[in-house]
C-alpha cells in the first residue's frame, strides 16, 4: 500500500475528466467496501480514488411516474432497504441489497460497486438481472445504457470503457401478478459469500406461468442470466414438476469450478436447490404472500 | 519449592473467590487505553516486512538482495546467512511439543530449502512499510521448484518425495535408517491388547481425517526489537509468554538471556498459537544490522499462511466391546502432520485419546509425519481435540449397536482416581462421573428433541467426553504491601484471558482484603522471577498458587512486624476477619500497613513454585442440531457444555472459557479448514474464507460449572480454559449421526461433505 491520491468532483462530468485523465490507475470509491480492502491486499494499484459520494446524481434516488425507481450508482444498501416504497415495490431486490455483507457494510456498500466490482458472486447482480434493470452509464463520450445482463464480461471486468463510469441503476416497475425473489447459499449464516446465488422472477396468470426470469450467481466466470430457464417455465403451470424443469435448465446452463468455496458437484446441486426456492418465493409473492417479511 | 499440600484450605465460605469483580484490566481496554504489540513507536523505528516462499517445496538455489539494498530507504536486508548455527539441542516453547532448535531457526527463516508456502526467504527493514514492501519486490531468488507432499498418507507413501533429507524416524527412542518423512514413531501401551479383544463380543473399527485449523487470534502477530551498541536485545510482543519469547530469542541467537529484555504488552487472543517466536528473532537481527529498532506485524493473510496451526491428522480407531458394555480393548493409531518440520502436539494426542474411560488393555501409536505445510503450533488442548473426536465418534457406533445411552455408557466405562492413562500414570481426583451426570440430569438432556418444522430439515442430539490433563510448571509471584494499605501483586504471567484478576482474587482471598486493593501487574522479564508460558491451563492454578503463597508470606511478614510495634510476641497476634489482634492493640489490613510503613518496617511476600499436580479437566458437552439436506448446512440448536472446573475462582471467566472454547471447537467442526490447491498453495488465507462461526451461527452456549475440588491446589483450583474444546466435533458428528443417519468421519463436516455423503448414502 502506497500513498493515494483523493478527489471528490461534484459533478458527473468532472468525474469522467479525471477518470480520463488518470486512466487506469483512476477508480470511483463509492462505499469502497471492495476497493479499499483490494488496495489494503495489493490487488489493485491504485493512484486516485474518485469519490462518488459528492456527487449528486449518485446519490439519488428517484421512482418514475410508470413505477420504475433509479437508483444513484453510490445509494448506499441500507438506504435501498430502508426505503418503504423500494421495499414494497421491490421486495425481491432487497433480499439481495438486505444480505450483502452485514448492518455496517450495508451501511457504505452500493448497489453499482457492486455490479462495478464484476464479482462473479456479487448477490446483488443476479437480483437486479432478474428485474430487467438497466445500467446508466457516463463517460467521454456521453451517456449510453446497458442492460445488467450484459455489463458483466469476465471476473472482475465489464464493458465499462476507459473514462466510463456507472451513473444509476433504472429497474422498471413489476407488471401485476409478478413477484421476485433472491436467495443464496453460505456456510456461514452472516458475513460469508455466496457458494451459490439464485434469483427469479414470474409473471403469473392465475396459476400458469406467464413468463420468468432466473439469474444465477458463482457458478459462472460472471452473474449470469440463464434465459434457458425462462423458456423451460413460459406456460407452464407453478408447480413443483416446473421448478424441477426450470431447475435442470439451470443446472445445464450453469459452468461452476472447484475452490475453496465449494467443489463443482456441490455447486451444481446447489443450483437446482435455490432455483426452487427462488422460483417459490416468486410465486409466493405474486399470489400476493410474502416471503422475508416481505 | 515442592508443594504437597493435599487437601484444599477450604472450599467453601469464601469472601473474594466466586464472586465477579469489575476486572483490573477492564477500563484500559474499554477506553482503548491498553497497549498491544502493534501500538509501540520508538525513536527512529524502522518497519520490517518478510519475502515468503510462492512456492511449497523448493530448493533455494540462490539469493540475490543487491537491488533491494540499494533501494533508498532501505537500512537492512537478511537472509538465512545472517544467523548462527544454533545446535542440535531441543528446545521446548509453550504447548507446541519439542522441537529442534535448529530446526526452529530454519523454520523462521529458510537455510537453502523452502518446505512450505509462507516460508521467510528473506526479511527487510526500511524507513516506512511501502519502501519495505517495495523492496521485497527486488530481492531475485532463484528456486528450484519441487513436487509437494501434500498429506500424511502422501508423505508416508513409497517413493514420496523427501522433504528433509537429513530426516530419521525416532522411534520410542532409536533412530530408524533410511530417508523418511516420518520424524518420530511413539508407543504407548498398557495391559494386554490380543486378550482385550479376544475378549469382546464385538469391534468397532473406523477411520477418521481431519483438517489443519487455525487459532483464529483477532490480533495478528507481532514483534519489536531493539538491538543496542552495548550488546543488549529489548524486546517489545505481545505473547503467551515473554521469557518463552526470551529462552528461545536467547537460543536461536545465542546470546545470553540476561542480555535480553522482553516487554509484554496486552495480547488480543493466543489460543496456544503465541507461544512460541516468528518475528521477534527476525526484529533482532534486522534490528542489530540497522542499528534502529525495528518493528514487524504481520498482515492475516501471513498468520494464516506462516504461523502454527493444528495438525491435520489421519485417526484410526479399534474398540472391543463387551456386550455389559465395556470396552475390552482399544487401539488407536495417529498420523499428525507435523508441517514443514518436525515437532508437534502429538504427544498430547497420544496421552488424551482414550483418557475419558478406565481402560485395562489399550495401545496408542503416534506418528508424526512432515509435508509441505506451514509448521504446526499448540491450538487450545492441542492434539487432544482431533485424537478424542476419532475416538469419541467411535464409542457413540459402539453405543449404538449396543442401544445404550451413551451417557450411562461413559458412567460405566468412565475413568477415575487411580485407573491408569495409556503412559501408565494414574489419574488424580477428576470429575468425570460428575461431570457426565450433569449432562445427564440437564434440562437439555431430559428434554426430547422437538421435530423440525419442514421435511427438508432433520433433527439429532449427540454428546462427546473430552479429557485435557492441564499444566504445572514455574510460576513467581511477589506481593508488595503499600503504606496504603493496597497489595500490588507482580507476577510473571502473561494475562491472555482475565488471570490478573483471578489471581489477584486468590491473593485478596488469602490476605483477606477487597481484591480491587490488588494491583496486579505483569512486569518485563527483569522485573520478576522466571514464569513459565500461559498455556496448558497452568496459569490460574500455578501462578494462582504462587500468589496465594506469597499472601502467606506477607501475613507471616505483617505479623513478624506488628510483634515488633506492639512488643508482644509473634505468636500472640491472631489474623482473622481481616483484623490483626493481640491483647488490647488491634489493626486491621489497612491500619497494619500504616503502622507498618511508620516504623520502616516493608512488606513484600514472594514465591517461585513449580506445582506439579494441576488435576485434569473433564468436559463433557450435548448439542443438537438441524440438517438441512438439500443444502448440507447444519444449524446448531442447542448446545450444553459440562466441566469439572475444580474451584470456579470467577464465575464468569469459568463460563467464558467454556462458551469460547465450544465456539471454536464448532467452528472446527462444521467449517474452518485449510484448504489447499494441487500446487500446495493455501487458498483461503483470508478470514472470509477461512470460515470461523460469527455470532449469527452459533445458539447461546449453556455452561454448567461443576466443581469437584482439586487436591494440589489450597484453593481446589484446576484449569478450565482448553478442555471445551475437545467434545464439540464428536458431539456434533454423533449429533449429525443422529439427525441423517450418516457417520461423516471427515472434519469439517461442511456442506460440500454433507451433501456428497447424503448423495454415496442414497446410491449404496
Ligand atoms: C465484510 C464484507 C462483506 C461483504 N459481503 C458481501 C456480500 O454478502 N455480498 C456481496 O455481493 N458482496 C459483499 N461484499 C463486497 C462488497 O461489499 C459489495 O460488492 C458492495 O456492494 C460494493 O459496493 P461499494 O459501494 O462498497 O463499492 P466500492 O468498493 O466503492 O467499489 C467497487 C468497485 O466498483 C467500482 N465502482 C464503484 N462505483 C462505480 C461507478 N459508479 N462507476 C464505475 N465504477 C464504480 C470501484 O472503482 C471498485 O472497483 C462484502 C465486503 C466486505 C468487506
Amino acid at each position: 500500500m502506497r500513498a493515494i491520491n483523493y478527489a471528490a468532483p461534484t459533478m458527473v462530468e468532472d468525474a469522467v475528466r479525471i477518470l480520463r485523465e488518470n486512466g487506469a490507475g483512476a477508480r470511483i470509491f463509492a462505499g469502497g467496501t471492495d476497493l479499499i480492502v483490494q488496495v489494503r491486499e495489493n490487488t489493485r494499484d491504485v493512484d486516485v480514488m474518485v469519490d462518488a459520494k459528492g456527487i449528486e446524481e449518485l446519490t439519488r434516488v428517484e421512482i418514475g411516474a410508470d413505477g420504475s425507481v433509479t437508483l444513484g450508482a453510490a445509494v448506499p444498501c441500507y438506504q435501498i432497504a430502508g426505503d418503504d416504497a423500494i421495499v414494497a415495490a421491490f421486495p425481491g431486490l432487497i433480499d439481495a441489497a438486505g444480505i450483502i455483507g452485514g448492518t455496517a457494510i450495508q451501511g457504505r456498500a452500493s448497489l453499482g460497486g457492486n455490479l462495478c466490482n464484476s464479482s462473479p458472486a456479487a448477490d446483488g447482480i443476479p437480483a437486479l438481472i432478474v428485474h430487467g434493470a438497466t445500467a446508466n452509464i457516463a463517460g467521454p463520450d456521453g451517456r449510453r445504457s446497458v442492460a445488467v445482463a450484459d455489463f458483466c464480461t469476465g471476473p472482475g471486468t465489464n464493458v465499462l470503457a476507459a473514462g466510463e463510469m456507472l451513473v444509476s441503476l433504472t429497474i422498471p416497475a413489476l407488471v401485476p401478478n409478478s413477484g421476485a425473489h433472491y436467495l443464496r447459499f453460505t456456510p456461514r449464516n452472516e458475513m460469508d459469500i455466496a457458494v451459490v446465488g439464485a434469483g427469479a422472477q414470474v409473471v403469473l396468470d392465475g396459476d400458469t406461468i406467464v413468463s420468468a426470469r432466473i439469474a444465477l450467481g458463482a457458478v459462472a466466470p460472471t452473474p449470469m442470466y440463464a434465459a434457458a430457464a425462462d423458456e423451460a417455465l413460459a406456460g407452464q403451470p407453478a408447480t413443483e414438476e416446473s421448478y424441477e424443469a426450470a431447475a435442470a435448465a439451470a443446472q445445464n446452463a450453469a459452468t461452476p469450478i472447484t475452490d475453496m468455496r465449494g467443489t463443482a458437484d456441490f455447486r451444481n446441486h446447489l443450483v437446482a436447490v435455490l432455483t426452487k426456492r427462488a422460483l417459490r418465493g416468486a410465486v409466493e409473492r405474486a399470489k400476493g404472500g410474502a416471503v422475508n417479511g416481505r | 519449592m515442592a508443594v504437597t499440600r493435599d487437601e484444599p484450605i477450604k472450599t467453601d465460605d469464601f469472601d473474594v473467590i466466586g464472586t465477579s469483580p469489575v476486572r483490573h484490566d477492564g477500563v484500559d481496554k474499554v477506553t482503548g487505553r491498553a497497549l498491544y504489540g502493534a501500538d509501540i513507536h520508538l525513536p527512529g523505528m524502522a518497519h520490517g516486512k518478510v519475502l515468503r516462499s510462492p512456492h511449497a517445496h523448493a530448493v533455494i538455489r540462490a539469493i540475490d538482495t543487491s537491488k533491494a539494498e540499494a533501494l533508498p530507504g532501505v537500512v537492512a536486508v537478511i537472509t538465512g546467512a545472517d544467523f548462527p548455527d544454533p545446535g542440535e539441542h531441543m528446545t521446548q516453547a509453550g504447548e507446541g511439543g519439542a522441537q529442534s532448535i535448529i530446526n526452529k531457526s530454519a523454520d523462521i527463516m529458510a537455510r537453502g530449502k523452502a518446505h512450505y508456502a509462507g516460508h521467510p526467504i528473506a526479511a527487510v527493514a526500511a524507513r516506512d512499510l511501502p519502501t519495505a514492501e517495495a523492496a521485497l519486490a527486488l530481492i531475485e531468488v532463484d528456486y528450484e521448484v519441487l513436487p509437494p507432499v501434500m498429506s500424511a498418507e502422501a508423505a508416508m507413501a513409497a517413493g514420496a518425495p523427501i522433504i528433509m533429507p537429513d530426516l530419521r524416524t525416532d522411534e520410542d527412542g532409536a533412530e530408524l535408517d533410511g530417508e523418511t518423512n516420518v520424524s518420530e514413531h511413539s508407543v504407548a501401551e498398557e495391559g494386554d491388547l490380543a486378550a482385550g479383544f479376544a475378549a469382546a463380543d464385538f469391534i468397532i473399527e473406523t477411520e477418521y481425517f481431519t483438517s489443519p485449523v487455525h487459532q483464529g487470534y483477532i490480533e495478528p502477530m507481532n514483534g519489536t526489537a531493539w538491538w543496542r551498541g552495548d550488546g543488549t536485545l529489548d524486546i517489545w510482543g505481545s505473547s503467551q509468554g515473554h521469557f518463552g519469547i526470551r529462552g528461545e530469542v536467547s537460543e536461536l541467537l545465542l546470546i545470553p538471556v540476561s542480555k535480553i529484555r522482553v516487554m509484554p504488552m496486552e495480547i488480543g487472543g493466543g489460543f496456544g498459537g503465541k507461544t512460541t517466536s516468528y518475528l521477534e528473532p527476525l526484529a533482532a537481527v534486522l534490528s542489530r544490522k540497522s542499528a534502529r529498532p525495528v518493528k514487524m506485524t504481520m498482515t492475516r493473510e501471513e498468520v494464516l499462511k506462516a504461523t502454527g496451526p493444528t495438525p491435520g491428522t489421519r485417526e484410526k480407531v479399534k474398540l472391543g466391546v463387551s456386550n455389559a458394555g465395556k470396552i475390552t480393548a482399544a487401539h488407536v493409531n495417529l498420523y499428525f502432520e507435523a508441517g514443514g518440520f518436525p515437532g508437534s502436539v502429538l504427544g498430547a494426542g497420544v496421552i488424551t485419546a482414550l483418557s475419558p474411560y478406565a481402560l485395562e488393555n489399550m495401545r496408542v501409536d503416534g506418528y508424526e509425519v512432515l509435508v509441505n505445510k506451514t509448521h504446526t503450533g499448540a491450538y487450545r488442548a492441542p492434539g487432544a481435540t482431533m485424537s478424542e473426536y476419532a475416538v469419541e465418534t467411535a464409542v457413540d457406533e459402539a453405543c449404538e449397536r449396543l442401544g445404550m445411552d451413551p451417557t450411562e455408557f461413559r458412567l460405566l466405562n468412565a475413568s477415575q482416581e487411580g485407573d491408569l492413562r495409556v503412559d501408565g500414570l494414574p489419574f488424580p481426583k477428576m470429575g468425570t462421573v460428575e461431570t457426565t451426570r450433569a449432562i445427564q440430569d440437564s434440562a437439555h438432556w431430559r428434554t426430547p428433541l422437538e421435530p423440525a418444522a419442514e421435511p427438508h430439515l432433520r433433527r439429532g442430539r449427540g454428546m462427546a467426553s473430552g479429557y485435557w490433563m492441564n499444566g504445572g510448571g514455574m510460576s513467581s509471584a511477589q506481593a508488595i504491601v503499600n503504606a496504603d494499605g493496597t497489595v500490588t501483586l507482580r507476577e510473571g504471567s502473561m494475562d491472555i484471558g482475565g488471570t490478573r484478576t483471578s489471581i489477584a482474587m486468590q491473593l485478596a482471598e488469602t490476605l483477606g482484603i477487597d481484591v480491587l486493593d490488588v494491583i496486579p501487574v505483569v512486569p518485563d522479564t527483569d522485573s520478576i522471577a522466571f514464569t513459565g508460558v500461559t498455556g496448558g491451563s497452568r496459569t490460574t492454578y500455578a501462578t494462582g498458587m504462587a500468589a496465594q503463597l506469597a499472601a502467606e508470606d506477607v501475613l507471616r511478614q505483617m505479623v513478624a512486624g506488628l510483634a515488633e510495634v506492639w512488643g508482644v510476641a509473634a505468636d500472640d497476634i491472631a489474623y482473622e476477619n481481616s483484623t490483626f489482634a493481640a491483647g488490647d492493640n488491634a489493626a486491621s489490613f489497612k491500619e497494619a500497613a500504616a503502622l507498618l510503613d511508620d516504623a520502616d518496617i516493608l512488606v513484600t511476600g514472594k514465591t517461585s513454585i513449580a506445582p506439579t499436580r494441576p488435576g485434569p479437566a473433564i468436559a463433557v458437552h450435548a448439542a443438537d442440531v438441524e440438517v438441512d439436506i438439500e443444502t448440507g448446512k447444519v444449524q446448531i440448536l442447542r448446545y450444553t457444555a459440562a466441566q469439572d472446573v475444580g474451584t470456579a475462582i470467577y464465575p464468569p471467566y469459568v463460563e467464558g472459557q467454556i462458551q469460547g472454547g465450544a465456539v471454536q471447537g464448532i467452528g472446527w467442526a462444521l467449517n474452518e479448514e485449510y484448504w489447499y490447491d494441487d500446487d500446495g498453495l493455501l487458498r483461503n488465507s483470508t478470514l472470509l474464507d477461512y470460515r470461523m462461526p460469527t455470532a449469527p451461527d452459533v445458539p447461546m452456549i449453556d455452561a454448567v460449572i461443576v466443581e469437584v475440588p482439586n487436591p494440589g491446589h489450597p484453593y481446589g483450583v484446576r484449569g478450565v480454559g482448553e478442555a471445551p474444546i475437545v467434545p464439540p466435533p464428536a458431539a456434533i458428528a454423533n449429533a449429525i449421526y443422529d439427525a441423517i443417519g450418516i457417520r461423516l468421519r471427515t472434519l469439517p463436516m461442511s456442506p460440500p461433505r454433507i451433501i456428497a455423503a447424503l448423495a454415496n448414502n442414497t446410491k449404496e
